[in-house]
């Protein structure tokens, strides 16, 4: 099989970037990788091998524990922002960067609140665009035509699936660059996953996606790019076909063919 | 780890190594039908290709079922997509050896044209390539599976040599073009089943390798050249 490596623009860039948790447990080696711009890249490899470490990074999510520490560095283009440093306000990285949970997170508010949330906490957002944001949001997560005459209803009256495309919904009102998504399906049944992938897919069409799975069936069918991590380390990224098909990598192999992990 | 997946790849080869050997019967006895002049030789293998198509058939459900059940990756992907193929490239053999006992049959209508030596020669050579190259997928052998490719030409070189011979044949004399044309199709039905062993060792160069060296000409013979 022949590969065309036209190396597609970056939207962001892990460079030697480690990680420590409460300052002496390293979870991330000294990780160099790349995220194309408007592409998905998968995150695989198995429990505790800092894939959700990585993830978190890209959005700051470890601040929210003391003494956790990261070395290096994670560019974001195209202004170069480096996003692990601390002089950087973590609430800037998170309106360009959203992030989307195992378990669906909505907050114990309307259906409308959710997706306004960050819209109002960004401010200068006026009340007469603000339903037109939420209605744009909610159709960008594929949700509009369930929920249009039920704005007003209590978010965790929706099904898992739709909660799902709800909180989707709300990191996309921002207008992010990139979305993270920490195993959005795990709780999910087949068919909201397959509703889910779908919208991965939609979605990278304009916005970076970067997703971890313990799916690999998921993995191959929603990304472009496969990064496999073991024990911390960065082992193979690749092409996604070339990872599922002829990994270069012994241990990415075993991984992906179900020999370890 | 021993895994579930494991065993049913390992019965998938097995079936394949079946339907190799009965294929390989196949070119054998229609070859030794040919020389012995064996009617009813020819028309047992005639009978016998609709056991290697069920085989191909039995085969192409089982690695329907695993790629849809175990979804396979990497090396164990490209052991399911080969075997698949390699079981269509086997039942085209079988179709050839079958072709090979109609024209024996026909054949066997007249004296026989003259003593058969070329054919034979090439018949072992052929069956040699299809053993190697079912050799080499078992036990993924690239360089056998490579060694197969090369030898491709010398059959197609005693093809043409074949041909030749035939031809002085029906210029020497036009009676003898019904059966000089009989054993040229012969000769081109060999030829044919040593292109098919050829497809299969460039399929295990791809299962072992990942690398497609398939309609590359001229053939990658090297590791270094791609």
């Amino acid at each position: 099989m022949t590969y065309v490596d036209t190396k597609p623009a970056l939207k962001a860039e892990a460079q030697k970037l480690s990680f420590y948790y409460g300052g002496t447990v390293q979870a991330l080696k000294s990780i160099s990788l790349g995220l194309p711009d408007r592409h998905a890249t998968a995150l695989i490899g198995p429990s505790g091998c800092g894939k959700t470490t990585y993830l978190r990074c890209l959005n700051r999510m470890h601040d929210l524990y003391p003494g956790n520490r990261y070395e290096g560095v994670v560019l974001l283009y195209p202004d170069e922002v480096n996003i692990v440093d601390h002089a950087i306000d973590p609430i800037e990285i998170r309106l360009r960067v959203g992030m989307v949970f195992q378990k669906p997170n909505p907050f114990p508010t309307s259906i409308y609140e959710n997706v306004a949330y960050g819209l109002r906490i960004r401010g200068a957002v006026p009340r007469s665009e603000l339903d037109g944001a939420v209605e744009q949001a909610l159709r960008d997560a594929a949700l509009w035509p369930e929920v249009k005459d039920r704005l007003r209803d209590l978010a965790f009256n929706l099904s898992g699936g739709q909660q799902q495309r709800l909180c989707i919904a709300r990191a996309l009102a921002t207008g992010p660059e990139m979305l993270l998504f920490d195993e959005p399906t795990s709780a999910l049944d087949p068919t909201a996953t397959a509703r889910i992938e779908e919208l991965v897919t939609e979605l990278k069409q304009r916005i970076t996606i970067v997703i971890v799975t313990h799916n690999m069936q998921q993995a191959a069918r929603v990304s472009d790019y496969t990064a496999f991590m073991y024990e911390g380390e960065l082992v193979e990224c690749d092409r996604t076909e070339k990872i599922f098909t002829n990994p270069s990598n012994k241990l990415t192999e075993e991984y992906v063919t179900g020999r370890f992990g | 780890m021993q895994r579930h997946i494991d065993q049913e790849l390992a019965d998938l080869k097995s079936q394949i190594l079946r339907m190799g050997a009965l294929v390989e019967e196949q070119i054998q006895g229609s070859i030794k039908a040919l020389v012995d002049r064996d009617v009813d030789l020819a028309s047992r293998i005639i009978e016998r290709d609709a056991l290697v198509n069920s085989m191909d058939v039995d085969i192409d459900e089982n690695c329907m079922r695993l790629l849809a059940l175990q979804a396979p990756a990497a090396r164990d992907l490209r052991f399911v997509t080969t075997a698949m193929k390699i079981s269509t490239e086997l039942e085209r053999m079988s179709d050839l050896a079958e072709n090979i006992c109609e024209r024996v049959i026909e054949l066997n209508e007249e004296p026989q044209l003259k003593p058969y030596i070329d054919i034979p020669r090439m018949a072992n050579w052929t069956m040699q390539m299809v053993r190697e190259s079912l050799d080499a997928f078992v036990r993924s052998n690239a360089v056998l599976a490579r060694k197969v490719c090369a030898d491709d030409d010398f059959v197609d070189n005693l093809t043409h040599q074949l041909f030749r011979e035939l031809l002085s044949f029906m210029i020497e004399n036009p009676g003898t073009i019904t059966r000089a044309i009989r054993l040229t199709f012969i000769g081109k039905y060999l030829e044919r089943i040593a292109d098919h062993a050829t497809n299969v060792a460039e399929l295990v160069v791809y299962m072992v390798e990942g690398k497609i060296v398939r309609h590359t000409t001229p053939p990658v013979l090297s590791d270094n050249e791609t």
